[in-house]
């Protein structure tokens, strides 16, 4: 079975975040169709690895699409070209013998490179807990059947709530923005009515730390959902700006 | 002298009275106790979130970029509960019994009936948090049948629970974090612990992004670092999870128990070539819906659908009509292997069984299974590129799970004081196997509703000298610990890491993994110390110290597995009978069913270590049942 892909990478290499980067050529040959991706980005490390050269770093953890750990940009698209794929879930056989790949990090302010195509994302973690959260202190819960919740409500929660946090959305928007990733958070939690109490709150502490992490303003191109992997849906930020307005409008009545 | 310290008298009343009897930390003083909590999945998460809230002050340690990274987020299926919301006929005494009766018994029956009676708070508070579990059209909470229960008490949340309660415990620990309760160190290993005066006082991390080693101390270190389903190489674990932090814990005293329980799932996607870097779990609720099969003939080489009832063997229903496809992992794992060696296995390499919905979809029709695994056969076209409905997915079973894990007693404390260890890190309420849908629920019971009050009990009664990172048994071990680094730089060798892992992964597998036999147990202890010997001598660590290195990251990994991989040998060598998901050939009933020995291996085997290449010393933890009446378990 020789099947195989042959193919030419060109890989953004950097040593550290201060130091500069740039793109490397790389060849890889015979790659089976049913390697993954992050696969094929194996089997270049192996034989650099043997060579004693410095393989390339890259983020990954499930390799199941659920981690939000991967991140990379293939050709020009957050997680390679598969809709609702994540990089470690696309596999060889959306390609072609020798085709060329070029193969980025996210790029954006608020995610600065650590390596290759390793960057930080911890201003995530700073949005969510600025509010991305119902505040239940462990043992005060009534029963779980208490309340009881609207099926579609649920639903919509639950497609917001499917967000894995990888930053693609980011990566995808030319004002890396992360108005999608914000919203997702946001609709998860004020969709149910335990989220209620705090959604006032919430919004405006959320906004507040996504602006002071550097991230760009939304302005509609809508490029993130397309990029999602989860397929997480636009009309999210629209819920996250009615949130916010109301928010607003309150805070200044008080 | 093992002390499980678990309550006598009625077990109902048993944690009750336990938590009555565990003394109380000043409210005014837990501030100035300090827990260090490593591993951020649901046991650490909802564990420092929980200790927050009390108001101890809490280190958390990461090993990934985000706590929301942790490998619980991959668990799909769901979490049992014993709420009886079905009124079907659960209850906590069913939930404990079927979980001690699952686990072959080899559990604790006492912590398996706390488990069960936490169970309930877990969905309270996930509920609470935000988590979207499925609902009915009224509005209330959803369940379903799972992994071979009789009754349907599992809560999911689509095919993504474990996200969902990750999530929650993360947001629950991260609003702790905005309030300065805890303090997050992300992108950290715990290299080693730190042990003064006989206990658990502070360990030694690697800053990933640095190389800086950094040294932490405490009144209490909590380990929650997950299972050593990795030492197989391939495994539906994350790529990330290892044994480190709960091997260097054994180096440094704590024993290890029952390392032999592993749990082989039998629903995943099978090996596609040899560039395979990891298995994916396909969530075992497609057992409810899928029939497992294969041909009845090994030269019948037809496509799937051109075969007809008549020439296929439906071989789980066939050997175990009351419970059919829905036996439990390691019974349908260890049926999967007999077919494949009988020569029957279907795909390329002979090595999987077909899981199909042919019937299901003529009952329910595809629109109705698409509602309930859209996602999962969505992830089986991409990986495999055949469409599941309209051919059979294929499957085959793959390392998942790991029972085994540092001793506790029933505070959840190991034998070093001072040490607790959550989740699947520890060794567990699951026995010898696990039963679907009881990771989740334990990881999070331990967390939320156990360790939180028996840490407090072990703080107020023991009294702790004053010290800070400056006390030399600090020095100590990071001298150890930048010298293990040091050496492994210096190697400069010409074999990859992946290689070395990948060979003693295929070594495990083939004789420690679904079956063992004397002989191939005694192979893998023969085998394992000169793999090490080599991978010592001709491994090749790139790059420095001081950076991000991931190749040094895996080869410090990859380095204790080779350790670890004796013990978990040694274990099922001595372990002569077959239970749960350790099947030793040699002890089987003349069906092909596990055989126990209840007179000679009703007990705990917590190992001691004694120095690389020493055999460690055995302690016996004797386990009685009093309320579950052993018997043989039967699926037929
Ligand atoms: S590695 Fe986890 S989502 Fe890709």
């Amino acid at each position: 079975m020789t099947n195989g892909l042959n193919l030419k990478l060109k890989i953004w290499r950097q040593k550290n975040q201060s130091s500069d980067g740039q793109l490397k050529d790389y060849h890889v040959k015979d790659i089976s169709p049913d390697m993954s991706f992050l696969e094929m980005l194996d089997t270049l490390n192996e034989e650099l690895e043997s060579n004693g050269e410095e393989p390339v770093a890259f983020e990954h953890d499930c390799r199941e699409g659920i981690c939000g750990s991967c991140s990379m940009v293939v050709n020009g698209k957050p997680h390679g070209p598969e809709r609702g794929t994540t990089v470690c879930q696309l596999h060889m056989r959306r390609f072609s013998d020798g085709d060329t790949l070029v193969i980025e990090p996210w790029r954006a302010k608020a995610f600065p490179i650590i390596k290759d195509l390793v960057v930080e994302r911890s201003a995530f973690d700073r949005i969510i807990a600025a509010g991305g959260f119902i505040t239940a202190r462990t043992g005060s819960a009534p029963d779980g059947n208490a309340v009881q919740i609207p099926k579609e409500h649920a639903e919509l929660a639950m497609d917001a709530a499917a967000c894995i946090g990888c930053g693609a959305c980011v990566a995808a928007c030319k004002n890396a923005s992360a108005m999608l990733f914000v919203a997702a958070k946001v609709s998860h939690l004020s969709l149910l009515p335990q989220g209620k109490v705090e959604a006032r709150k919430r919004v405006l502490d959320m906004v507040k730390v996504m602006d002071q992490e550097g991230f760009g303003n939304c302005t509609n191109t809508q490029a993130c959902e397309v990029e999602c992997p989860k397929e997480i849906k636009i009309e999210n930020i629209a819920r996250l700006n009615r949130e916010w307005i109301k928010a607003s409008a309150a805070a200044r009545d008080v | 002298m093992l002390e499980s310290h678990a309550p006598t008298g009625p077990i109902d009343k048993s944690w009750d009275n336990h938590r009555f009897n565990l003394k109380l930390v000043n409210p005014a003083n837990k501030r100035k106790y300090s827990v260090l909590v490593v591993g951020t999945g649901l046991a650490g998460a909802s564990a420092a979130a929980s200790l927050a809230e009390l108001g101890y002050h809490v280190k958390a340690f990461c090993i990934h970029d985000s706590p929301r990274r942790a490998h619980s987020i991959a668990a799909q299926g769901g979490i049992n509960a014993a709420k009886n919301y079905p009124n079907d006929g659960d209850s906590i005494w069913r939930l404990f019994y079927d979980t001690v009766k699952g686990g072959d018994y080899r559990a604790r029956e006492a912590n398996v009936y706390r488990l069960a009676q936490v169970s309930n708070h877990i969905i309270d508070q996930c509920v609470s948090q935000g988590v979207p579990f499925a609902r009915e059209y009224s509005g209330y909470l959803a369940n379903r049948s799972f992994g071979g229960a009789q009754v349907s008490r599992t809560f999911y949340a689509r095919g993504q629970t474990g996200q969902q309660l990750l999530l929650g415990a993360y947001q629950a620990m991260m609003a702790q974090v905005q309030k300065g309760k805890v303090e997050l160190l992300p992108r950290r290993e715990m290299m080693d612990i730190v042990v003064v005066d006989g206990a658990a006082r502070g360990i030694v991390t690697r800053n990933l992004v640095t190389g800086k080693m950094e040294r932490f101390d405490g009144d209490a270190v909590v380990l929650a670092t997950g299972g050593y389903g990795n030492a197989f190489f391939l495994s539906t674990n994350a790529k990330a999870s290892n044994v480190t932090a709960a091997w260097r814990c054994h180096k440094r005293g704590a024993f290890f128990a029952n390392p032999c329980y592993t749990q082989i799932h039998p629903t995943c996607i099978p090996v596609s070539g040899s560039h395979q870097s990891k298995l994916t779990l396909m969530s075992e609720s497609l057992r409810n819906d899928g029939r497992v099969w294969v041909p009845k003939d090994p030269s019948d080489k037809r496509a799937a659908s051109d075969i007809p009832d008549q020439d296929r063997d439906y071989y789980l229903e066939r050997r175990y009509p009351s419970f059919g496809n829905l036996v439990p992992r390691d019974v349908a794992s260890r049926a999967a292997k007999a077919v494949c060696d009988d020569g029957r296995g279907v795909g390329n390499s002979g090595l999987s069984v077909y899981l199909d919905f042919r019937d299901a979809i003529k009952r329910d029709s595809e629109d109705l299974i698409r509602e309930k695994y859209g996602n999962l056969f969505h992830m089986y076209e991409k990986i495999t590129g055949e469409n599941p409905y309209k051919v059979p997915m294929r499957i085959f079973p793959a390392v998942h799970y790991t029972m085994g894990g540092l001793w506790v007693d029933y505070n959840l404390m190991s034998n070093l004081p001072g040490l607790f260890v959550l989740g699947e890190a520890n060794f567990s309420d699951h026995g010898a196997n696990r039963l679907g849908a009881s990771a989740l629920m334990q990881g999070l019971a331990d967390g939320y509703f156990v360790a939180p009050y028996t840490i407090g009990g072990y703080l107020a009664n023991t009294k702790l000298a004053p010290l800070d990172t400056t006390h030399p048994a600090f020095d100590d071990v990071n001298r150890e610990v930048e010298n293990q680094t040091q050496k492994l730089l210096n190697v400069d060798g010409k074999r990859t890491v992946d290689d070395f892992h990948r060979e003693l992964g295929r070594l495990l597998w083939d004789n420690c993994g679904m079956a063992r036999s004397q002989a191939s147990l005694k192979k893998v202890l023969d085998e394992v110390p000169a793999l090490r010997e080599n991978f010592w001598r001709d491994v090749s660590v790139t790059g420095s110290e001081g950076e991000l290195n991931q190749v040094l990251e895996r080869a410090g990994r990859v380095a204790d597995f080779l350790e670890f991989a004796e013990v978990m040998a040694r274990d099922a060598l001595t372990r002569e009978e077959s239970c749960g998901g350790h099947f030793r050939e040699e002890h089987q009933t003349k069906e092909g069913e596990a055989k126990r020995n209840d007179d000679d291996f009703c007990h705990v085997a917590a190992w001691e270590f004694k120095g690389l290449g020493n055999t460690p010393t055995l302690h016996k933890e004797p386990l009685t049942f009093d309320n579950v009446p052993l018997t043989q378990r039967s699926y037929k």
